[in-house]
């Protein structure tokens, strides 16, 4: 057996196949390797040319009105997308985001209303009530070892009983609130900017957008959030306590999806325990949209924002062409498609 | 003689009705490079794992500078300044190299960012990481916040080692470094090794590879059947030799049988 081969012959071999597999690869290769680098790049590019195009379309849609109308749509589901994003960086899903926040906003109209517990004090357990449900979530997976799907699948249906049970399947009314929790609606109350008219609710989504931009980024956590996901045998050897990351993670989500459960108060302007049936999967779709790696991992916390953002942006211009809404749905799943195809791309350069 | 640095007694670790470590004995002295050979199953990895943590020993007894020590987890071995690198690194592929030679022990910021907002001090780690890198010759690689899972077979072992040469303080564990390796980046790998072992830090070497074996070890630990068979100076005994006693066609010298 021979270690070290004649150097020359060596280097000379390993060149010329490096150039030649150089020149084989060219533009093709460079963009792969810069959405590698910056896989949010793709819901920029979507999210510019849609503005684009509809812009061309309807001439109302570039109004400051209209696009603020579109962050007023997008608010809800947009910080659902940030909990969502956070669980899905971890390499998991999680279905009840949806059904935790209608549920939460139940228990925050019937803690005010019913038991006449000052509002704050009922926003406070509301809070509370996201992070328990989060860590309800988050045992189930670190500590019984299920898959985030099947859990998540178990609590939706629970969470989903829980809100009919506490809200007797009665909505709040908007009058009721009005008159004795006004604080449950401060995300509806709007306000002008130039033009532009834009809602607390609005405001809260960016700021969770930016902390968790913040933590995911610059802090050890969020380096520890994204090592778990992207191989969590490695993450554990290199000494990081990988279950208590995921708890971490799921409480987190819970808590955002509380948030969002106030926000999505002031957006209805009432407590209904039917609203948001569909915001699961819309949360989902906002994130897949936005760059982030279902495989875990990999995907800045800001595609989900845009990708929401793309998803209003289809349903307003569309709208506003005149366009059957069944389009918007099927623009919608080419877009998922497209954004999954795409990261699957990506990922192959580690092999 | 000096006293060895790390000793392990009478180890044993059953998996159900499956002996791993069958009453294994271990020694590493200071500033050598012990290789740890034996065939397919023969408990070389187990007996490694419980020395860096990964597994817990149901008898038996580790020291380390004399003392006692049990390891809980690699973290608890860690702590103690024993580091390993795992033949799958250990290495997040879409995280960087600073990133992740910083893997759960990250610098913060001083100050209030640091303290309340748990801030990283990402240029004090890169830095840190740079020069760690080319003290070992490794500064081909240009940019210290490139994904890992661009970089090549021999440059990931080489970060891994990186890492480990940085926070080991004691001891090193290497499994397999150059088993996925071609031979231009064994080479490199095996130049890091003796690299690292000049600054005095003792080396573990678990392989496959005689020649790589017989090139970089002062002692070797063959193990079969969950045991340590013998130790034997690569000056004194042929590759042949080696694979004969870890196969058990021959009996080294002094060993019943």
């Amino acid at each position: 057996m021979s270690d070290a081969p004649d150097p020359v012959v060596e280097r000379n071999s390993s060149e010329t196949v490096a150039s030649f597999e150089h020149h084989s690869r060219g533009l093709l290769d460079r963009v792969q390797h810069f959405l590698h680098r910056f896989p949010t790049m793709v819901p920029v590019i979507v999210l510019v040319l849609s503005l684009i195009a509809f812009g061309l379309i309807s001439p109302n849609f570039f109004s400051a009105f209209n696009l603020s109308l579109i962050m007023q749509q997008v608010a809800v589901v947009g910080t659902l997308a940030a909990a969502q994003s956070l669980v899905i960086l971890t390499a998991g899903i999680d279905l009840s985001v949806g059904a935790v926040m209608v549920m939460i906003s139940v228990v925050m109209g019937r803690l005010s209303l019913d038991l006449g517990i000052p509002v704050p004090i009922a926003i406070v357990l509301g809070m509370g009530c996201g992070l328990l449900t989060g860590a309800l979530n988050g045992m189930l997976v670190t500590r019984l070892k299920l898959p985030p799907f099947i859990t998540t699948l178990g609590t939706w249906n629970i969470f989903l009983a829980l809100n009919y049970y506490l809200s007797g399947r009665e909505t709040i009314r908007s009058q009721t609130l009005d008159a004795e929790a006004p604080l449950l609606k401060f995300f509806g109350e709007r306000f002008n900017l130039g033009g532009a008219v834009l809602t607390y609710g609005v405001v809260l989504m960016l700021i969770v957008f930016i902390v968790l931009w913040y933590a995911l980024n610059k802090t050890a956590w969020g380096r520890r959030v994204y090592a778990v996901g992207d191989d969590p045998e490695a993450a554990a050897l290199a000494g990081i306590q990988t279950k208590r990351v995921l708890l971490s993670v799921y409480m987190a989500a819970g808590f955002i999806c509380a948030l969002a459960a106030w926000s999505s108060i002031g957006r209805v302007g009432s407590v209904s325990p039917t609203s948001f049936f569909e915001a699961n999967l819309e949360s989902i779709t906002a994130v897949v949209i936005g760059g982030i790696s279902l495989f875990g991992g990999r995907g800045s916390i800001m595609g989900p924002l845009i990708g929401a953002l793309i998803v209003g942006v289809f349903n307003s211009g569309l709208r506003l062409a005149g366009v059957d809404v069944l389009w918007q749905l099927f623009a919608t799943g080419w877009l998922i498609i497209v954004a999954v195809a795409v990261d699957q791309w990506i990922r192959k350069i580690s092999s | 003689m000096t006293e060895p640095l790390l000793t392990a007694r009478n180890i044993v670790k059953r998996y159900g009705r499956v002996t791993a470590i069958d009453h294994a004995d271990f020694d590493l002295y200071p500033g050598e490079i012990l290789a740890v050979i034996g065939d397919n199953g023969a408990g070389k990895s187990s007996l490694i794992k419980a020395v860096s943590g990964a597994v817990q020993p149901d008898e038996g007894e580790i020291r380390l500078n004399g003392k006692p020590v049990s390891f809980d987890s690699p973290l608890a071995a860690r702590k103690a300044g024993i580091e390993t690198v795992y033949q799958t690194l250990a290495l997040s592929p879409a995280l960087s190299i600073s990133d992740n030679m910083f893997m759960g022990r990250e610098i913060r910021r001083p100050g209030i960012m640091g303290k309340w907002f748990g801030m990283l001090d990402k240029p004090a780690m890169d830095k840190f990481a740079r020069d760690k890198l080319s003290e070992l010759g490794l500064m081909t690689i240009q940019n210290i916040s490139q994904p890992v899972e661009t970089l090549s077979g021999g440059q990931r072992q080489g970060v891994a080692v990186a890492r480990a040469a940085a926070f080991g303080s004691r001891v090193i564990i290497l499994d397999e470094p150059t088993a996925a390796l071609g031979v231009k980046e064994s080479r490199r790998v095996l130049d890091l090794i003796l690299d690292v072992k000049s600054r005095g830090i003792p080396i573990v070497l678990i392989s496959h590879n005689m020649p790589h074996v017989f090139e970089v070890a002062d002692r070797i630990h063959i193990h079969r059947l969950g045991k340590r068979l013998c130790v034997i100076n690569p000056k004194e005994h042929t590759m042949s030799d080696a694979v004969a006693y870890m196969t058990g066609a021959k009996l080294p010298d002094g060993v019943a049988a």
